[in-house]
Formats: C-alpha cells, sequence, structure tokens
C-alpha cells in the first residue's frame, strides 16, 4: 500500500448542514437533507426534490461580511465557506508561508446569477458586475481572493466528477513536488439552469432518491461546497501536524460511449477504479468500503454496479453505500463531498448508510448498508461520473 | 394521416437537426433507432419534447418512447390517437 | 521534470492558419468581435457525427486530428482541454429558453453541449479514447493549466502521448455583455492597429489549438516546452521578478532568450504589464505578438505555441508579428507570457529541437 498525501483539513456546507461537525451529525442520526425548493423560482418546483441549503444569499453574503456591492455567486459564497474551514481545521494561518495551490471543481460556476441578471445586462449598469461570473473559473478566482491566495490556482469542469478530478490533481501536485500545500475541492450552487437541464435529460426524481433501487425514478438535484487540504510530507513532519487521513490512490479514464450515459458494462468506472488500486497498490479484497457514485438514475447505478462486480466478484463485494439520499447529486461538489464523507468515516469507524433501499435491482442483486454500521475502516473507495464519459475514483486510506 | 407522416417527417429532421437526411429517406415503417436512422437516447428525449410542444402529448417516463418511437407510422398513429392540439 | 516535446500543433483562428503556410494571408477586421476563419470541417468529421456538434466541438475535433495528422498519432493516452467558457452558442440557447420559454419546451441537446468538458468527451469518443480526459476552465490560463497536467503526467510517465488543446467561441449575446462591462473596446477598431488604440478593452474572437505531446525524443518533436508556472495573481513589479526568477531557474540568463511572445491585447490599462516587460528587461530581446491577428479570449495564449513552433519550423518571424526591429539569426529559446487584466500570468519557456 502506498502512503499517499497527507490531508489536514477539510470543510463543507451541503444540505445536511454548515460545517464539518453538523454534517456528521446528520449522517449518524441517518437524517436527510432532502426537501421541496425554497430559494429559486421554478415551474418544476412541485415536482422535483433537491438537496438544498436554506440560507439565503443574503444570509451568506452577511455571515462573509461581503460589501453590498459585491459580484459573488452562490457557488463562490459557498465555496468560501467550505474552504475557510478547511484552513482553519489545517491551522493555516499564514497561507503564503508555503507554495500553497488551490484546485477548484464547478460545473455552473455564477450560473446563478446569469440567469437572474441576464435581462437586465442591456437595460440598465447596475448588475453589470456580474457579467463576469458568467465564466466559471470565476467563482475560483473568487474564493482565492478571499483566501490570499495567489499562486497556482486552477479550475476543472468535468461535470459531476469535477471534484475528484481537482483532488486527483492536487494529490499529484504534491507528490511530484510542483507545491507543498493545496486545498482540493470543488463548489456548484443550485441554479435553475440545471435543475431544467436535468430535467430534459428526465432523470429527476420527483420523491427522495432510492439509490441502488430496483425502481430508482431518478437522483435530486443538491447544492453543495467541500474543500480538504493537502500537505507534503515535509510540512506534516516540521509542524507536527495532524493527519486526518490519506489520499492514496487516484484515476480518471474515459467510458468513451456517449455524451451523457454510461456504458452497460461500466467499462470507464472499471477502468478508474482498476487504475486507482493501481495507483494506491490496493487489491480489491483490502477495500473496507466503497462510497458510489450511486445517484440513483436508471443508467447510473446499474452501470456503476456491474463494474464494481466486475472489479470485486459479486460474491466478495464489500460494504458500500450511496450518500446522494442525504446531500442529493451535488454535481461538481459531489465528489468532494463524498471526500469528506469518507474521510469521517475512516475517523469514526462508521459506514454511512445509504438511505431510501427496498428492493435490490434484478440484474444486479447488490445490497448496499441501510444502517450506520460501525466497523474498522482502513481503506475506502470513492467513485464520481460525469458527462461526457468522465469517470473518476479515489481511495482513502487511514 | 399520409399528411401527418409526412409532416412528422420533416419535423423529426429539423428537431433533430439531420441536415444529410430527405423526407424521402425515410420509410413510413423504416426504424428511426437501431439499423434505420440510428438515434440514441438523446434523440428520443428530443421526440418527447417534439409530442409536447407540436401536439401536446406529455410522456413521463422516458421508457414510453421506446414503444412509440419505433417508427414514424407508428408515432403518427399514437399521435392520432392521442393529440390534444 | 520530464522531458515535454510537442509532435504536432495545428491552430483555427481567425486568420487563415490551418492552410499550411505561415501567416503569409492576412484576413483584417473592423470590428470588436470576429469569428474564425473556418477550414472544411466536412473534411475532418463525418456528417452523421456533426449534426450535434456545436462550433467549438467542431474547432477541436478538426484542430486534434490536424494536430495528430502531424504528429502521426493515431490515440493517444490521454486527452486534456482548457477552454474558458466550452460550447458558449449553445450555452446560451438554453438559458435563454428557459428564461423566455417560461422553462418549457426545453431539449437535453443543448444542455448536455453546455458541459465545459464537450469537447473532450466528444474527441475521446470520436476515438474511441479510454485515457484521462480532463478539462480546465481557468480564464486566460485555462490552456495552460492543460499543459501543466500534461507536463506533470510525463513526469510521472515519459511514455505518454497526450493531446493538449483549447478551445472557445463567440456567442450571440452574451459575448457581447463583455463591451458593457468594459471588458472589450466600446467602438469597432482596424484588429491590425490594435497597439496603437489609446482606449481600455480588447477585441474579442474564437478559435481552437491542439498540441501532440510526447515524453520521448524521436524525430518528430518540433519543440520541447522546458518549463510552464502559472501565476493567478501579481502586480507589474512582482511580473517582472516572477520571470527573472523563471529564466533563472532554467540555468538561463536574459540574453539567452532569443525571443519574447507576449500577450499585449490593445488593454490601454493592463498593457502595462507587457510595455513594462518590453522596456526593461527585455529592451534587447525580439518582442513579438499575435493578439492583433486571432483577438483575444481565454484559450488565445494557446496561440503563442503554435507561432512558437512555426518559427522554428520556418526558420523566420513574419514581419506582422514583430513589435521590435530586433533581428535573430536562429531561434533556439522563445519565452512566453500572457496575463488578462492582471491575472491568471502564464510564463512558459520552448525550445527548438
Amino acid at each position: 500500500m502506498s502512503k499517499g498525501i497527507a490531508i489536514t483539513g477539510m470543510g463543507i456546507i451541503s444540505s445536511v448542514g454548515a460545517t464539518v461537525e453538523e454534517n456528521l451529525h446528520s449522517l449518524k442520526a441517518a437524517t436527510p437533507g432532502i426537501t421541496r425548493l425554497a430559494n429559486i423560482e421554478t415551474r418544476h418546483r412541485d415536482s422535483i426534490m433537491v438537496g438544498e441549503i436554506k440560507q439565503t444569499n443574503a444570509q451568506l453574503e452577511t455571515q462573509l461580511g461581503l460589501e453590498k456591492e459585491n459580484n459573488l455567486s452562490r457557488t463562490s459564497m459557498l465555496g468560501i465557506i467550505a474552504a475557510k474551514e478547511a484552513l482553519t481545521q489545517a491551522s493555516i494561518n499564514d497561507i503564503e508561508a508555503h507554495r500553497t495551490g488551490f484546485i477548484s471543481g464547478t460545473s455552473v460556476g455564477g450560473m446563478d446569477m446569469t440567469e437572474r441578471y441576464y435581462d437586465s445586462y442591456n437595460e440598465s449598469l447596475e448588475y453589470i458586475r456580474y457579467i463576469e461570473t458568467q465564466h466559471a473559473g470565476s467563482t475560483t478566482g473568487d474564493i482565492a481572493k478571499y483566501l490570499g491566495i495567489k499562486g497556482y490556482v486552477t479550475t476543472i469542469s468535468t461535470a459531476c466528477s469535477s471534484a475528484a478530478n481537482a483532488i486527483m490533481l492536487g494529490a499529484r501536485m504534491i507528490k511530484a513536488g510542483k507545491l507543498d500545500r493545496v486545498i482540493v475541492g470543488g463548489t456548484d450552487g443550485m441554479s435553475k439552469f440545471t435543475i431544467n437541464g436535468f430535467n430534459t435529460l428526465m432523470i429527476l426524481s420527483d420523491e427522495e432518491c432510492t439509490p441502488f433501487d430496483e425502481h430508482r425514478k431518478g437522483l435530486n438535484l443538491g447544492e453543495a461546497a467541500a474543500y480538504i487540504v493537502l500537505e507534503s510530507d515535509a510540512i506534516v513532519a516540521n509542524e507536527n501536524k495532524k493527519v486526518l487521513g490519506y489520499v492514496s490512490g487516484w484515476a480518471n479514464a474515459n467510458d468513451a460511449y456517449h455524451q451523457t450515459a454510461s456504458s452497460s458494462e461500466g467499462e470507464g468506472a472499471y477502468l478508474a477504479m482498476k487504475k486507482a488500486l493501481n495507483v494506491a497498490k490496493i487489491s480489491p479484497e483490502q477495500v473496507d468500503y466503497v462510497n458510489a457514485h450511486g445517484t440513483a438514475t436508471p443508467n447510473n447505478d446499474m452501470s456503476e454496479g456491474t463494474a464494481m462486480t466486475r472489479i470485486f466478484g459479486k460474491e466478495t463485494m464489500p460494504v458500500f453505500s450511496s450518500t446522494k439520499a442525504f446531500t442529493g447529486h451535488t454535481l461538481a461538489a459531489a465528489a468532494a463531498v463524498e471526500a469528506v464523507f469518507s474521510i469521517l468515516s475512516l475517523q469514526e469507524n462508521i459506514v454511512f448508510p445509504n438511505l431510501n433501499f427496498k428492493t435490490p435491482i434484478a440484474d444486479l442483486s447488490m445490497t448496499p448498508q441501510t444502517t450506520c454500521l460501525e466497523k474498522e475502516l482502513d481503506v475506502i473507495l470513492s467513485n464520481s461520473f460525469g458527462f461526457g464519459g468522465n469517470c473518476s475514483t479515489l481511495i482513502f486510506t487511514k | 394521416m399520409a399528411e401527418l407522416v409526412e409532416e412528422l417527417k420533416v419535423k423529426i429532421i429539423d428537431q433533430l437537426s439531420l441536415e444529410d437526411i430527405e423526407v424521402s429517406d425515410i420509410g413510413n415503417d423504416d426504424p428511426l433507432f437501431g439499423d434505420g436512422l440510428a438515434l440514441d437516447s438523446i434523440d428520443a428525449l428530443e421526440l418527447i419534447v417534439l409530442l409536447e410542444k407540436e401536439y401536446g402529448i406529455k410522456l413521463t417516463d422516458p421508457k414510453q418512447g421506446k414503444e412509440i418511437f419505433q417508427s414514424v407510422q407508428i408515432m403518427a398513429d399514437y399521435i392520432t390517437e392521442h393529440r390534444t392540439k | 521534470m520530464n522531458k515535454c516535446y510537442i509532435n504536432g500543433v495545428a491552430s483555427i483562428t481567425a486568420q487563415p492558419t490551418t492552410n499550411g503556410k505561415f501567416l503569409e494571408d492576412i484576413i483584417s477586421y473592423n470590428d470588436i468581435i470576429f469569428k474564425a476563419d473556418n477550414p472544411n470541417y466536412k473534411d475532418f468529421i463525418k456528417p452523421s457525427a456533426m449534426r450535434r456538434m456545436s462550433k467549438s466541438v467542431k474547432m477541436g475535433v478538426t484542430a486534434s486530428k490536424m494536430a495528430m495528422e502531424q504528429a502521426r498519432l493515431e490515440m493517444p493516452d490521454a486527452i486534456i482541454t482548457g477552454t474558458g467558457m466550452g460550447c458558449r452558442q449553445d450555452s446560451e440557447k438554453f438559458l435563454e429558453k428557459i428564461l423566455y420559454d417560461d422553462e418549457q419546451f426545453l431539449t437535453p441537446t443543448l444542455f448536455i453541449q453546455s458541459t465545459h468538458n464537450t469537447v473532450g468527451g466528444q474527441i475521446a469518443l470520436g476515438l474511441q479514447c479510454k485515457g484521462y480526459n480532463l478539462t480546465y476552465v481557468q480564464s486566460s490560463a485555462s490552456f495552460e493549466s492543460s499543459l501543466i497536467d500534461a507536463q506533470l503526467m510525463l513526469t510521472e510517465d515519459s511514455n505518454k502521448k497526450i493531446v493538449v488543446g483549447g478551445i472557445d467561441e463567440i456567442a450571440k449575446t452574451s459575448s457581447k455583455f463583455h463591451i458593457l462591462n468594459g471588458e472589450l473596446k466600446q467602438q469597432p477598431i482596424p484588429n491590425l492597429e490594435l497597439l496603437q488604440s489609446k482606449t481600455t478593452g480588447t477585441l474579442l474572437s474564437e478559435g481552437a489549438t491542439f498540441m501532440v505531446l510526447d515524453g520521448e525524443k524521436s524525430t518528430k518533436n518540433i519543440a520541447e516546452i522546458v518549463d510552464i508556472e502559472m501565476i493567478y495573481t501579481a502586480s507589474i513589479e512582482e511580473t517582472k521578478k516572477n520571470i527573472e526568477d523563471f529564466i533563472a531557474r532554467q540555468g538561463l540568463k536574459i540574453q539567452d532568450i532569443d525571443a519574447v511572445i507576449l500577450g499585449n491585447n490593445g488593454d490601454r490599462q493592463f498593457d502595462t504589464y507587457y510595455q513594462s516587460l518590453q522596456t526593461s528587461i527585455f529592451t534587447n530581446t525580439q518582442q513579438l505578438y499575435y493578439k492583433h491577428l486571432i483577438g483575444d479570449y481565454h484559450v488565445a495564449s494557446a496561440f503563442g505555441y503554435w507561432l512558437t513552433c512555426n518559427i522554428f519550423k520556418h526558420n523566420n518571424v513574419p514581419s506582422i508579428v514583430k513589435m521590435n526591429n530586433l533581428e535573430v539569426d536562429e531561434h533556439k529559446n522563445i519565452l512566453l507570457y500572457n496575463q488578462y487584466r492582471g491575472e491568471n500570468h502564464s510564463i512558459a519557456l520552448v525550445r527548438k529541437c
């Protein structure tokens, strides 16, 4: 087993809590954050359930002490909240003390502001400050500026696997010695754009989502931001840092099958898991728990389940669950949310439950963990897949 | 009915941006998916929108499309029976 | 750091840059926003595959095929792309339908295209390439983010062959918003007189630049990317120091740099970053620029690599890209520096093979 890259801090805001502590509490109590939409006007309000963070933009602005004339999107504000918590937990006071990078995943970026003010730009000057939020990377810039990071800053946008790829890139940069420290994760605010987008694909459930269930009806969209801090062994040793866990394996592969759908044999997912296990020098039998992508769409769960069966074997499937029934599918942030959950699982030795599951998928006969399970956990594998055949796997170890 | 079939062909070509396909290339009973026009699952979703927008037929389950979109003729039959506009 | 060689490069821009010539024919524009000079996409993409492709996908697939042909590469190990706005036209259409059709009769194709990794995904789909596939969206450092990833990958495994590209397109309405917020010129100017402009803002265009990178030395090598660095924010003074430090880290002196390719975009306010270098450390260095030809956009800086490779290949610098009168017999080391509105700086050293 390779030693991996040390994780020294984490932060999260999701529909089940505005801090790591609150998220942990909800997970342990099996309390989901899936509700009707409150903050966005849409004709689909009554036909979908969402993992929405209930604070309004105005409340977030106040919490962050922003000026009235700021141009931060919801995606940026959520990102700042989570990244700040991660830095605090990692006891980082002087951001410029080491070569510090910031890698953020986002899919919509500032789309919530673009859809709100698009029509007003030609009419009045009042909101033209939001025009630059059209560029998704501007959210990363907002967060970097707030944190004072000036060096290597970049944004990954590979749809729903974005944050996994951000974590992977950060780990590789540290391993190669190109950075000493990097904050990695993702953020996506709820927007009408994504609600309508996923609605056209007819994969939004009108009820609480049911990952890996035979009768699953689709996903619940969510919003969240989550970041983890990765630091070099030298910093950990010199500053006597507390290590929360390690990112030990990572990989990205492409399904090369269809623009949005996953192949029935789950080829991309299979390759991503296989390569990540190779990077971590871990055999499938050593995996104690799989935090699955498990969006609860008919296509994903079937394809992912097939790929997992190919990797682990039907009879030797490790304990697995999807936590999407807690948070909804938080798109580009999902892998970071689930990274935080995986690290919490390692720390607490608890597998968080796959809520709402009743009937195994007929062709797979895989049953996820449906209640909180106390179990010694050393190795956790986490999957995240996105449009464009983008498949990523991360492996976290104690 | 023949009129509806022809109208449908034009609309399918337009909705799916089948630029290189002419109305005469599509046989009434040709399969739309698989061998025939080789449409895919995104096209099926596009056709569901077409049904709603043009004929006021709202499908809630994408699986229904599999039955209805077998050929232009079967689509036309379904529309004739269920159209609200 | 492992070697990172360029084995192929192709660029679709507002100029005829896919005709095999080296900037012999130049198109002049008199607009704030001008479009790419399209190659015949049908020569590269089957009609059945083309029907759902937006402009970015067509440009990206075509430019990647051109670069792969040059490098005689059939299947890459990885595809890494950068884009500022992705398939902006379809994103805009989808958004307008949400806003103006009251969220009704929306179709999935537009939404699917709006995902930033569409071009990278489509290239993979076309090639059936199951390898690593990533997309960066970091303003004017989007393409450079891809390069840094590729360079890192070659450090991990020098056997890899990587397709790296940058793509951005213009959209009807949302591109014009950048006139309103001052990123673009308020009035049309002749593009070829960009540097004479005394106003703020720049000119917007679109394009796709792709390269094939390889860690192995071979006769296919055109150039070597010796090093590349990204810096999110820096003052003019810090920038000068960053560049000096960068050159020193390569074991070089300023005199060893045969030419510097700068991202001057005619914005009076931010071209000062370049001017302060032009009048100090690079006074005695050949200074080149290109945004008067191809406009500025998030991945415009990728064109600097096309320019560099062609200077090496043709052993000649077209006079239209020169900012000063210094002549160089043979170019060996070319330095590239770019920034946009004082952010997302990138510095790179490219060496002739």
